[in-house]
């Protein structure tokens, strides 16, 4: 069954075509990567799918029925959960609190009754505490738990993006270049966490990435994109040995490893 | 360092993080409760001043220090609590009913008055709102069968449940009174806090666009917020009306928005501290000055003299010195202070400044 749809979907900003025509669905339980130089439209596609961004034409389904109508606010109560390429947390806030906010799409609770903090509020915030530190315990969070954002290391805070995501109990996860500006070691983790998050959280994972030891560990299927068009789409090895792939990275500097510092650099 | 072990999901939900705060608050409300006892009739009346300012100080602080919109405006909502309450009182509604009313009143009809320019950031909403106020003043003056106009209204004596409370005639009873809900008011501050609604308000101030991705609803939030706001401001301007006798549209002119604003600057934004720290300065800064002007005097002999607007003048100063060296207010200079001690002899300088986090770009996503 497939999760998410995206049909013929295209979006400009002014004269740049920064997705053109580009369709591809992603099935329940599988990991789905986004590969492309920079400037593909990696970002701009998860930005369609947060409805950040309106498409000038096409359609985005989300188990069948169309999302192009919602507000971004209301795509997470759907269960799709994201990061984003450059970190966005509550600066000033602990960890806990960041996680807390990724229970909202399950605030049951009235204003009124948060103000007396009644029973059915203490509760809900008990509820809510075993589910996010379930998500620390998960992410070895639990140092930083009571840290605030703003004097954590760039590795963590990558780590907390991450687990506020998971917070929400998604469905459907977005991972906005979730390895990119991590150290070697800190990578492997990442790798085993998506795998777990795919395993045993039973969450369909679509990631943006550029290192492509990540890519060809953990994902089922890859679609390679340049200049918003779609180059090629097939398992890791496929995409990589794919003639229009190499050609597009040719001029940067190749599809591995260097690709994702190139990337960083081009960033920082 | 004290280190909290936290054994169960409420150590992070109490309302103290450990016995130790606990006692010192306990202590804190038994001093402002024996209050009375300690001090003058004439020095009650400054403390509910201060008090006063506390409530108005939490209201706009929940607004800017939490939700990260700025107000220049929450004089006009103080007024509409004020006259509202009195309007109320004169036509007859029990105190017990008018005041509560006075805050939903302000609540709703400051949100109903925002919604307009709710969709601007920043500057622009502090101008906005500036506008506001400005608009109110002349509003009262116009609106005059109700307000009385540049004459004004005169508070009539209030009871509750037979018993007489009044500024001058019972100055005790009038500071329990406002004592009473700066509690409330604090009590539902802090339960905001530690619920979903104040989480929400942090996001947004934080994070507008991950705020969204969490499945915040960002307009709805800050209207919600403005509401809660306007509504206890309004409850302050009730009783600052009360605590004035009669009041006119210049007791709510904008130089008390501004005030507001800078009180909880100079506090400490971000903390409900900061209300209390800056009310605590904002309430005592005339008698200060005043105190010591007279020193002066004594001290050279040089008689009677005042200095028109000195008492703006050394609020603006102190306010400057603030945003110069202590960004954080007064709650952040108590936070460093309070860590030295508890780390003596570690304290190292650079520790609370901000780790700088590389690889963020002027993008947003
Ligand atoms: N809000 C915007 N306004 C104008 N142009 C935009 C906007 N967002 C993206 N673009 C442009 O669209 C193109 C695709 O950007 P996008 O961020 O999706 O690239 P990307 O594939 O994520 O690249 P990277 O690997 O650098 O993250 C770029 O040329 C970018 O400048
Ligand atoms: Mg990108």
């Amino acid at each position: 069954m497939s999760l998410l749809t995206l049909e013929n979907v295209t979006i400009k900003f002014g004269g740049l075509v920064a997705v053109d025509n580009v369709s591809f669905h992603v099935g329940k339980g599988e990991v789905f990567a986004l590969v492309g130089p920079n400037g593909a439209g990696k970002s701009t596609l998860f930005n369609l799918v947060s409805r950040f961004y309106d498409p000038v034409s096409g359609d985005i389904r989300f188990k069948d029925s169309s999302i192009l109508r919602m507000r971004p606010d209301q795509v997470p109560s759907l269960g799709i959960a994201r990061t984003f390429q450059n970190i966005e947390l509550f600066e000033q806030s602990t960890v806990l609190q960041n996680l807390l906010v990724g229970r909202h799409r399950h605030a049951g609770v009235g204003g009124f009754a948060q103000a007396f903090f009644t029973p059915s509020v203490r509760r809900a915030e008990r509820a809510h505490r075993r589910v996010v530190e379930e998500v620390i315990d998960f992410l070895d969070l639990q140092p930083y738990r009571d840290k605030y954002i703003a004097g954590l290391p760039y590795g963590i805070r990558k780590v907390v993006e991450l687990a506020r995501a998971l917070a929400t109990e998604p469905e459907l996860l977005l991972l906005d270049e979730p390895a990119s500006g991590l150290s070697l070691e800190e990578t492997q983790e990442m790798i085993f966490w998506i795998e777990d998050i795919k395993k045993h959280m039973g969450i369909t994972v679509i990631m943006v990435e550029h290192d492509m030891k990540l890519v060809s560990a953990v994902s089922d299927r890859v679609l390679a994109l340049a200049d918003g068009r779609e180059l090629a789409i097939g398992t890791p090895s496929q995409v990589q040995s794919h003639p229009d792939v190499i050609r597009a990275y040719l001029g940067t500097s190749g599809i591995d490893g260097d690709a994702g510092d190139a990337g960083a650099a081009g960033r920082g | 360092m004290r280190f909290v072990f936290k054994r169960s999901y409420d150590d992070d939900i109490r309302l103290f993080r450990h016995r130790a705060q606990m006692f010192w608050y306990l202590a804190l409300l038994v001093f402002v409760l024996a209050l009375p006892w300690l001090i003058d009739d004439f020095l009650i009346g400054e403390a509910t001043n201060v008090l006063i300012w506390a409530i108005a100080g939490m209201g706009l602080m929940i607004l800017t220090g939490h939700t990260g919109q700025v107000s220049l405006g929450h004089a006009a909502f103080m007024a509409i609590g004020g006259y509202s309450n009195v309007i109320m009182l004169q036509s007859g509604v029990p105190f017990v009913l008018a005041f509560p009313l006075s805050g939903i009143i302000a609540g709703i009809l400051g949100m109903i008055i925002v919604l307009p320019v709710l969709r601007l950031h920043g500057i622009y909403l502090a101008i906005a709102t500036l506008a506001i106020s400005v608009l109110t003043e002349d509003f009262i003056i116009i609106a005059e069968p109700w307000t009385g106009g540049i004459s004004g209204l005169v508070a009539p004596p209030i009871d509750i449940f037979g018993i007489d409370i009044n500024r001058y005639g019972t100055p005790v009873l009038f500071y329990f009174l406002t004592l009473s809900v700066t509690l409330v008011v604090l009590g539902a501050y802090r339960n905001i806090l530690r619920s979903p609604l104040g989480r929400s308000f942090i996001a947004v101030r934080d994070s507008e666009i991950s705020a969204q991705a969490m499945g915040v609803n960002i307009a709805r939030t800050k209207a919600v917020s403005f509401a809660i706001s306007c509504a206890i401001v309004g409850l302050a301007g009730a009783l600052l009306g009360l605590f004035a006798g009669a009041f006119n549209h210049e007791t709510f002119n904008i130089v008390l928005s501004i005030q507001l604003l800078l009180m909880i600057v100079i506090g400490g934004l971000g903390s409900i501290h900061g209300a209390f720290f800056g009310a605590l300065v904002i309430g005592f800064l005339p008698q200060a000055i005043a105190i010591s002007r007279d020193g002066i005097s004594s001290l050279f002999g040089l008689g009677s003299w005042t200095v028109p607007g000195i008492e703006s003048g050394v609020f603006a100063l102190i306010l400057v010195v603030f945003i110069l060296f202590e960004p954080l207010g007064i709650y952040g200079r108590w936070i460093k202070i309070r860590t030295y001690f508890e780390l003596f002899p570690f304290y190292r300088k650079g520790m609370f400044k901000r780790q700088k986090s590389y690889l963020k770009t002027e993008r947003m996503k």
